[in-house]
């Protein structure tokens, strides 16, 4: 009993000691709005919709984002182009709900729909977080500088027929191979 | 003037004296609130509050004006008396006990040669305060808190007693002056290194404090006796357990490490230093050790606290009379 009172009275005056020490330690906390906050460049935060390298919107409204949505705050509707592309006719997110876990940027087939480093959205009414097409669209590629789905999709499209595309082969017509 | 008498003065000199210390012993209680979490801050590799005033420091006032804002709820269901009454005990008791402390050889409010028995008393008293607060909530788990705090606060206050008979012995006085006067030569911390380590602990668990905090234990009682209070009452428990903690560390300051004598430095500062390290002291304790088991704690108390106690006295007892000269 003497001796485990012994040690426990030694190893409690450690652990003061070594609290103490920490006095001297770097304080690990940033005075946020003082200072700037380091965002690694794969932070999930704002939610945007990027564009492809022609400028063009890479979405393609397959609604994969919005089934992906553990919350449901994804919603968006189909609009159709004359050359045959698919694009959403209007696109809103829920900030309020959304829960930044970047399943919708893990589901996109586009590249579309991408999370970025910013998290400082803040607003007084909560309707303010609902953010539409024209809230979340930007011009650039954002992280996925070269892609371009109509390019790969081996998709016909107007101006760009089955076969067409820079990896693709030409169709094959299945009848010529019957017997 | 007639009626300025000398006595009149003398009383007036008192009394001024008397509401200083109170002042005081309240605002330092408040202080320690917000010095705390900068300090736990510091310790834990944080900064704690720093937003309010520079450095924080008139963070107290952010808090002041918080808590004197808000709802002074009763619960339907409490004792209506003894509720309001218990928060009431808990502060006045602890305040009360500040009057046998002696700053410096001038200052202080009582010199009572019960000195040190008038603390024992007003520790007793604090007591209720809890009992009550727990009980008159009708709040389950405020009784438990409650039913907790007063059997720890029992069992630590058997030995808390015991050990400060020590010093009583080599001092040979209950009075708080004559005790700081024989440590003129020796700080009574040597002779009662033992008395020091017990009443050191049995003193963080009188007033509650982290490591023997379990009748308030957040995380299994939600705060125990004082979960049903609000606003300027939970304040007073509050405010209440940091000046408990000053009254501890001025205690401990007095009776082991010899009051307001040093070198060089005048008296209260002397004091003042001590008691301020102490308090540090107090606040590292609750950064850096574990809430232990209820059950290991009263085991604690009486199986390791209360034998050392008593050998300690014992010792003290047969070393006062080995010393002391023939005949007398």
């Amino acid at each position: 009993m003497f001796t485990s009172l012994i040690s426990g009275t030694w190893s409690q005056l450690r652990t003061l000691g070594m609290v103490f020490l920490h006095a001297f330690r770097r304080r690990e906390t940033v005075n946020y709005p003082d200072e700037e906050v380091y965002l690694p460049p794969r932070f999930r935060g704002r939610i945007v919709l990027t564009r492809d390298p022609d400028g063009e919107e890479r979405c393609v409204a397959c609604n994969l984002c919005a089934v992906a949505c553990p919350v449901d705050c994804i919603a968006l509707e189909k609009g159709e182009k004359e050359d045959g592309r698919w694009y959403p006719s209007s696109f809103r997110i829920n900030f309020s709900r959304c829960i930044y876990c970047g399943m919708c940027e893990e589901a996109c087939p586009t590249s579309a729909i991408q999370l970025t480093p910013d998290f400082e959205m803040s607003e007084y009414r909560r309707q303010d977080l609902v953010y539409e097409k024209e809230d979340l669209q930007i011009d650039g590629p954002g992280k996925d500088h070269d892609y371009h789905f109509y390019k790969v999709a081996g998709l016909a499209i107007a101006g760009k027929d089955k076969g067409q595309g820079p990896d693709e082969a030409a169709p094959v017509d299945v009848k010529t191979l019957l017997p | 003037m007639s009626w300025l008498t000398p006595m009149v003065m003398e009383v007036l000199i008192a009394m001024s004296q008397a509401l200083v210390i109170l002042l005081g012993a309240l605002l330092l209680g408040a202080v320690m609130t917000v010095v705390e979490r900068r300090l736990l801050g510091l310790w834990q590799d944080r900064y704690g509050p720093n937003r309010v005033g520079p450095f924080g420091s008139l963070q107290l006032v952010a808090d002041m004006i918080k808590i004197l804002f808000k709802e002074d709820w009763i619960p339907p269901f409490a004792d209506r008396a003894l509720f309001v009454l218990a928060p009431v005990i808990g502060m006045a008791s602890l305040l009360l006990a500040f009057m046998i402390i002696p700053l410096t050889p001038n200052w202080g409010v009582a010199d009572w040669h019960i000195g040190l028995l008038f603390f024992f008393a007003m520790a007793g008293i604090n007591v209720y305060a809890v009992l009550l607060g727990g009980w008159s909530s009708g709040n389950k788990y405020a009784l438990l808190g409650a039913m907790r705090a007063t059997a720890q606060t029992l069992s630590y206050e058997v030995f808390m007693g015991l050990s400060l008979m020590g010093v009583v012995a080599l001092a040979g006085s209950f009075n708080m002056r004559d005790i700081v006067a024989a440590q003129q030569g020796l700080w009574f911390i040597v002779p009662q290194f033992f008395g020091f380590c017990t009443f050191l602990i049995a003193g963080v668990a009188v007033t509650h404090r982290h490591p023997f905090d379990q009748p308030e234990a957040e995380q299994e009682l939600a705060d125990g006796y004082h979960i049903e209070y609000a606003g300027m009452k939970f304040g007073m428990f509050f405010i209440g357990e940091y000046i408990g903690m000053v009254l501890v560390s001025a205690l401990i300051v007095t009776l082991f490490f010899g009051g307001w004598l040093g070198p060089w430095l005048p008296p209260f500062v002397w004091f003042a230093l001590k008691t301020a390290a102490l308090l540090v002291l107090f606040v590292l304790l609750r950064a850096s050790l574990p809430r232990p088991r209820y059950d290991r704690m009263m085991s604690f108390g009486w199986r390791v606290c209360l034998p050392l106690t008593l050998i300690n006295l014992l010792v003290t007892g047969a070393a006062i009379l080995l010393l002391a000269p023939a005949g007398t």
